[in-house]
C-alpha cells in the first residue's frame, strides 16, 4: 500500500470528509492504487515543457463595463439552504 | 411511428399541422411511463411542463413560426440547472436542490421552442463510466439490461436509444458523451472546450468538461448543436467565435479527406472491435477519403495524466458543498466541523469521495509539483502530439471504447479498472479537441462505436463525415428489442 490510514485520514481531514470505519480500509486500497497508477507519469522526462492549465491557446480573462447586471435574488437562493434567518444562513455557534 | 423519425421528419410534419407539439410531447410522456420503469434512465419527470410548453411551441407554430426545434421534445441530463426544477447532478448532495436559474444552454434550447421532458440519470456529478455511482441507482442499457448503458451520461444515452425523445444533452469531461453513445449504439458529440456555454452546468472539471449532444444521427446533432454552441459572457471560457451553420454543410464532400488512423488505439483491441474499424475506415476511403496511420506516442499516458488533473479540480469545484448555503445538511451537527465534514461524507457516494481525495492529496504541499504539475506537463505533451498528428490529417479515427457494453456490477470495485473504459476518449478532453461517436456495428448483438476526433473548432467537418457514414451505412438505424 502505497498510502497508509494514517495518509487517508489526513487527505479526508483536508477535504473535510467524515470516513466511517467501514468505508475507511476501501480508500487506503482503492486511492493507493490509483496513487501507484499515476505514477507512471513521474518516468516521463517533461524538461522544460510548460504546464497547461486550459485547453484552448490565446484565452484571456475578458473584463466587462462595471455596471450592475445582477439584481437581487436573495430569498429566492435561499430557499435551498438548510437554515435561514434574517436573510443569514445559520449555522452551529462558531463563537462562544 | 413518431419515435422513429428525425428531427428534420418531426419538424416537417409540426409545420404541416400534421401533428402537434402537444401530441408528440404526449406520445414520448407515453413512452417514458411505460418503458423507463426498466431502464431508470430518467429521474424526474416534467409533464405538466413539458405541455405547457408544448401548448407554447403550437401557438408559435400557429402563428406561422418556423424553427428547427419548434415544438421538438428533449431530456436533459441532470447537470443542467433548469428554474424551479430539482437538479440532483446524481447526487445525495443535492436530492433537495432546486434550481433558482436555467443553464445557458437550457434557455437557448427553450427559447428555441424545444420542450423538456424530464432530467436524466448520470453518474454523481459526472463522475463515472457505467452510471452506476448515481444516488438513484444504476441506469440498464435498453439492449441488454443486465449491461451498463456507459457513463456519465447514461440516462441520456439509454433514453435516446430507447427512443424516450428525439434527442437529449450531455456533458463530456473524459469520454462521458461518446463513451455511453457507443454503448448504447447512439451518436453523441462533444464539442470543443469553449464551443459551448457552461453557465448552469454543475462543474466537475473545469478545464475538460464540455456540454453536447445525443441524437440518433449526425443531422439531427447537427441541428442541436447549432442552436446549443455560441458565445456567452456568462462564461468566461467560452469562445467568441462564429458558429458554422452546421446543417448547411453536412454534404461537404469528403474527396481528399485525410483520415487518420490512430495506432495506439489498436494496441490489445479485440479483433472483432478492430474489424468493425477497419470496415468503417474502408466506407470512408469508398466515399474518397484517405486514409494513413498516425501515431501519438504520449497517447497512452491519458488516463493517468486525467485521474491527477480531473480529481484535482473536482476537490477543488466540490468544496463549494459545505451544507451551509444549500444542498444536503447533516442531522444534529456537533459544531461547524462537523457539518462540514459529516455533510460532505453522507451527502456525496463512495466514488465522488474517492475523487475528491486522489484531488486533495495531488494538490496537497510536497505532492503538488511530483503529481499535479507534472501531469500538467504531460497534458501538453498530448496536445503537442495531437497538433502534430493534425499537420498531417485532418481527422483521427479509431475506436470509442475497447469493448461493448459490460455487466452492471462488474468493475464497480475497482476504480482503475473502470478509469481504463475512458482510455480512446480522455485524449480529446485533454486537449480540448472536438470528438464524436457514431454506432459502426455489433459485436455480440451489442453496438460499438466509431470514433472522430477532429482539430479545434472542427465540428462541421466531423459532423459531415459522420452524417455521410451514417448515409453509406445502418448501423444508427438499429433499433433494441422491445423499443422499436
Amino acid at each position: 500500500m502505497s498510502l497508509t490510514r494514517q495518509d487517508v485520514e489526513k487527505i479526508a481531514h483536508l477535504a473535510r470528509l467524515s470516513i466511517s470505519e467501514r468505508e475507511m480500509p476501501v480508500y487506503v486500497s482503492s486511492l493507493s492504487s490509483i496513487v501507484d497508477f499515476v505514477a507512471e507519469l513521474s518516468s516521463i522526462e517533461t524538461g522544460s515543457v510548460e504546464p497547461m492549465a486550459h485547453p484552448l491557446d490565446g484565452q484571456h480573462q475578458r473584463l466587462r463595463p462595471d455596471v450592475v447586471s445582477e439584481t437581487d435574488h436573495h430569498e429566492k437562493y435561499q430557499r435551498n439552504a438548510p437554515s435561514v434567518q434574517a436573510g443569514l444562513y445559520v449555522v452551529p455557534r462558531v463563537i462562544e | 411511428m413518431l419515435h422513429n423519425l428525425s428531427i428534420g421528419e418531426l419538424a416537417d410534419r409540426l409545420a404541416a399541422k400534421q401533428i402537434s407539439s402537444v401530441e408528440l410531447t404526449r406520445h414520448f410522456l407515453g413512452r417514458i411511463e411505460r418503458l423507463n420503469p426498466r431502464l431508470n434512465a430518467l429521474i424526474t419527470l416534467t409533464a405538466e411542463q413539458a405541455l405547457d410548453s408544448a401548448a407554447a411551441a403550437d401557438r408559435r407554430l400557429a402563428a406561422g413560426e418556423r424553427g428547427r426545434l419548434l415544438g421538438i421534445p428533449l431530456i436533459h441530463k441532470d447537470i443542467f440547472c433548469t428554474d424551479g426544477v430539482r437538479t440532483s447532478c446524481g447526487s445525495r448532495m443535492l436530492d433537495n436542490f432546486i434550481a433558482p436559474y436555467d443553464a445557458t444552454i437550457v434557455t437557448r434550447l427553450k427559447s428555441a421552442g424545444a420542450v423538456m421532458l424530464g432530467k436524466a440519470n448520470m453518474d454523481e456529478f459526472a463522475m463515472g463510466s457505467s452510471n452506476e455511482t448515481s444516488y438513484y441507482g444504476p441506469v440498464k442499457n435498453p439492449w441488454d439490461t443486465t449491461k451498463v448503458p456507459g457513463g456519465s451520461s447514461g440516462g441520456s444515452a439509454a433514453a435516446l436509444a430507447a427512443r424516450l425523445a428525439p434527442f437529449s444533452t450531455g456533458t463530456d469531461t473524459g469520454g462521458s458523451i461518446r463513451q455511453p453513445a457507443a454503448l448504447t449504439g447512439v451518436t453523441g458529440v462533444k464539442p470543443t472546450y469553449g464551443r459551448v456555454s457552461r453557465y448552469g452546468m454543475i462543474a466537475f472539471a473545469s478545464s475538460l468538461d464540455q456540454a453536447g449532444v445525443f441524437a440518433r444521427t449526425a443531422a439531427d446533432a447537427a441541428t442541436v448543436l447549432q442552436i446549443m454552441a455560441g458565445f456567452d459572457p456568462k462564461d468566461s471560457t467560452s469562445v467568441d467565435t462564429p458558429v458554422p451553420d452546421y446543417p448547411a454543410l453536412l454534404d461537404a464532400p469528403l474527396k481528399g479527406l485525410r483520415i487518420g488512423l490512430l495506432r495506439e488505439f489498436f494496441d490489445g483491441l479485440e479483433t472483432r472491435n478492430a474489424a468493425l474499424i477497419h470496415e468503417a475506415l474502408r466506407v470512408y476511403t469508398s466515399l474518397g477519403a484517405d486514409t494513413a496511420e498516425v501515431s501519438l506516442p504520449h497517447l497512452p499516458l491519458s488516463v493517468p495524466t486525467y485521474y491527477v488533473v480531473a480529481p484535482a479540480e473536482c476537490s477543488s469545484n466540490l468544496s463549494r458543498f459545505d451544507g451551509v448555503r444549500f444542498g444536503y445538511r447533516c442531522p444534529a451537527p456537533a459544531d461547524l466541523s462537523d457539518l462540514y465534514k459529516r455533510s460532505r461524507g453522507e451527502g456525496f457516494g463512495a466514488e465522488v469521495k474517492r475523487r475528491i481525495m486522489t484531488g486533495t492529496y495531488v494538490l496537497s504541499a510536497g505532492y503538488f509539483d511530483a503529481y499535479y504539475l507534472k501531469a500538467q506537463k504531460v497534458r501538453r505533451l498530448i496536445t503537442d502530439d495531437f497538433r502534430a498528428a493534425f499537420q498531417k490529417v485532418d481527422m483521427l479515427v479509431g475506436p470509442t471504447t475497447p469493448t461493448p457494453a459490460f455487466a452492471i456490477g462488474a468493475k464497480i470495485d475497482d476504480p482503475v479498472t473502470m478509469y481504463l473504459n475512458d482510455i480512446y476518449t480522455i485524449g480529446a478532453n485533454l486537449a480540448g479537441l472536438p470528438g464524436l461517436s457514431v454506432p459502426c456495428g455489433f459485436v455480440d448483438g451489442l453496438p460499438m462505436g466509431l470514433q472522430l476526433i477532429g482539430p479545434h473548432f472542427s465540428e462541421a467537418r466531423l459532423l459531415g463525415a459522420a452524417h455521410q457514414f451514417q448515409r453509406a451505412t445502418t448501423w444508427h438505424g438499429h433499433t433494441p428489442g422491445g423499443y422499436e
